[in-house]
């Protein structure tokens, strides 16, 4: 096959700290031992796939929000930029007009629909994103500055530059933020499959019942992983059997994993019975996969 | 009236079980407010009675009302979210792209792009099991956590604690440092950084604090399953002393936090011995750090 697609599979889940980076940085790890990968943190608030790898940084370039810049040389103070704004981003006041750029969507409304084009957009610098190469395993972040609070654009934004800088590497990973908001759906929506990771407990199962709710709105295959196996009840695996759901896997409950984790080491090379729950996720994450390809 | 906020950066590293736990001790003098809005979890533990419920209207959200419609397409050309396309010779808008901008219907020479209230999600006031209300709110799937209802979580809480004279509100703040959490953020009088020896929470940990700093308000920090990692609990403690923040406690790794959470209970309940005391210091260094920085401003 000359022009192969990347598969993408986005690990997502609605309660945070459930395993999503320990499973996203352990998962490319054991694929790229054997060939090329990416890795993509678009957990831009807090992206900690990076602390699991000790890469070398081949690119790096800023993350920009568009938002309108006043000209007042041209400005003839007709006070549409300020009402077409939905997102109360543009005062007049006297003779200023004042732009709140964290207020600001970039709908670009303001600036088009000016008379006198006195609203030029202009990128401001909301963030990082860098590129990182550790043998077959690329990977990729975005870190929004502190303070500002659009993370959806960086995440669209990530998204572009892997599909443009690596089309032809077949398997892609997307390590999502936590929630059911606009942040994941922007992360998740176009993965070809998506694998929700959960505990066993009361908050783990509550949560998950809203990601697989998110998961359905957006029409999107998923399966589960339990986390922490054998803490809490059996609420989550008496569910996904219920309706349906594949349970990929489930990674025991180890003092052992979370001093590990802690340390920023991988699992899998150390608990052979990660590794053989990794290949599986993997076996399965390839015949669907395939399956699309038929 | 004060505001107790509690963060940490990091999902997951116990930040409910230990506020939820607090309003247990805190009882009738505190009224909570679940601000984690986008995967609300305290009321699993707190038998909340939904006693008022009402619908969040934040933004809106365009509309094509196809009888007028002559498929120009200029409403596609000046819009910025890909939220509209072509199917079957129509256009249409996906309401789970559309930001609410409104530029599609101020351009369409038909005014046949109307724009609906957007319902973002749902307000609840609890009367709870400590005796004491609780704010919490439940966001609808995929909608923009724009901090809007945060505020409005907030604001509920305020008014209940100011009309029946109450001394704490008590805020389970969300994941992250974006939106929600500059939201839940904004007003308070003390933080609570709940956070644990790893190098995720230790990042995240100086990550949130930054934010913190922005709005230059006293904080502690609780290290929670301190006896994971002692070196990275060392290097935590350091961080704290070189930023002035109070290291409040260090509580051990303990599975009957769980145990208690799959009984819907806090740990505070579940059991009576030495993380019980633990917690009990706590929220009272909390109390008194909270006052006393009061008085300082």
């Amino acid at each position: 096959m000359t022009n192969q697609q990347t598969f993408k599979i986005a690990i997502a889940s609605g309660k945070g700290g459930t395993g999503k980076t320990t499973l996203s940085t352990n998962l490319a790890a054991l694929i790229a031992e054997r060939e090329e990968v990416v890795l993509v943190d678009l957990d831009v608030e807090e992206p900690n796939s990076g602390l699991f790898f000790n890469g070398t940084l081949v690119h790096e370039e800023d993350n920009h929000n568009m938002t309108p810049n006043w000209d007042e040389s041209l400005c003839t103070l007709c006070g549409l930029c300020q009402e077409v704004c939905n997102f109360n981003a543009i005062i007049q006041l006297g003779t200023s007009i004042l732009v709140y750029p964290k207020l600001c969507h970039s709908c670009y409304a303001c600036s088009e629909l000016c008379p006198v084009n006195a609203l030029p957009m202009e990128p401001t610098q909301i963030g990082k994103l860098r590129d990182y190469k550790l043998g077959k395993l690329h990977y990729v972040e975005s870190r929004l500055n502190i303070g500002e609070e659009q993370a959806v654009s960086s995440i669209a934004k990530t998204k572009k530059y892997v599909a443009e800088k690596y089309p032809n590497v077949s398997l892609a990973i997307f390590d999502s933020p936590p929630g059911t908001s606009c942040p994941v759906m922007e992360a998740t929506k176009d993965a070809d499959y998506v694998i929700l990771v959960t505990e066993p407990t009361p908050f783990g199962f509550h949560d998950l019942k809203l990601a697989i709710e998110t998961m359905h709105e957006l029409k999107k295959s998923f399966g589960v992983v339990i986390n922490r196996y054998g803490i809490g009840n059996d609420e989550v695996i008496n569910y996904c059997k219920a309706e349906g759901i594949d349970i990929l896997a489930k990674i025991p409950n180890s003092r052992q994993i979370a001093e590990l984790y802690s340390e920023g080491h991988l699992i899998y090379p150390s608990f052979p019975e990660v590794k053989t729950a990794l290949s599986n996720i993997l076996e399965h994450c390839l015949s669907i996969k395939e399956g699309e390809r038929i | 009236m004060k505001e107790i906020v509690v963060i940490s950066g990091k999902g997951g590293t116990g930040k409910t079980s230990l506020t939820a736990s607090f309003g247990i001790m805190g009882a009738k003098d505190v009224v909570l407010a679940d601000c984690d809005v986008d995967a609300a979890d305290m009321h699993l533990l707190m038998q909340p009675d939904f006693e008022v419920a009402e619908d969040f209207y934040s933004g809106e959200v365009a509309y094509i009302n196809q009888s007028n419609c002559t498929s120009c397409g200029l409403c596609q050309d000046v819009c910025r979210f890909d939220a509209i396309s072509l199917h079957n010779e129509q256009y249409v808008i996906s309401p789970l792209d559309c930001e609410g901008c409104g530029y599609c219907a101020r351009v369409c020479p038909t005014e046949t792009i109307i724009n609906n209230d957007l319902l973002v999600g749902q307000l609840f006031v609890s009367n709870v099991k400590t005796g004491g209300q609780m704010v919490h709110a439940r966001l609808g799937i995929g909608a923009d956590n724009s901090g809007k209802l945060v505020a409005k979580v907030k604001d509920e809480a305020k008014v209940l604690a100011l009309k029946n004279k109450k001394d704490y509100i008590l805020v389970d703040g969300s994941p992250g440092v974006g939106c929600p959490v500059v939201s839940s953020l904004s007003g308070a009088s003390f933080v609570v950084l709940v956070t644990e020896p790893s190098v995720s929470g230790l990042h995240d940990l100086k990550r949130v604090y930054e934010l913190v700093k922005k709005f230059n308000i006293k904080a502690g920090c609780i290290i929670n399953k301190a006896d994971v990692n002692s070196d990275k609990q060392a290097e935590i403690k350091r961080f704290l002393m070189d930023e002035g923040i109070e290291h409040l406690i260090d509580l051990p790794y303990d599975e009957n936090f769980t145990k208690a959470m799959t009984l819907g209970q806090t740990i505070v309940e579940y059991e009576n011995q030495n993380l019980t005391s633990l917690l009990e210091q706590t929220w009272e260094k909390i109390k008194q750090l909270t006052n006393q920085n009061n008085r300082e401003k």
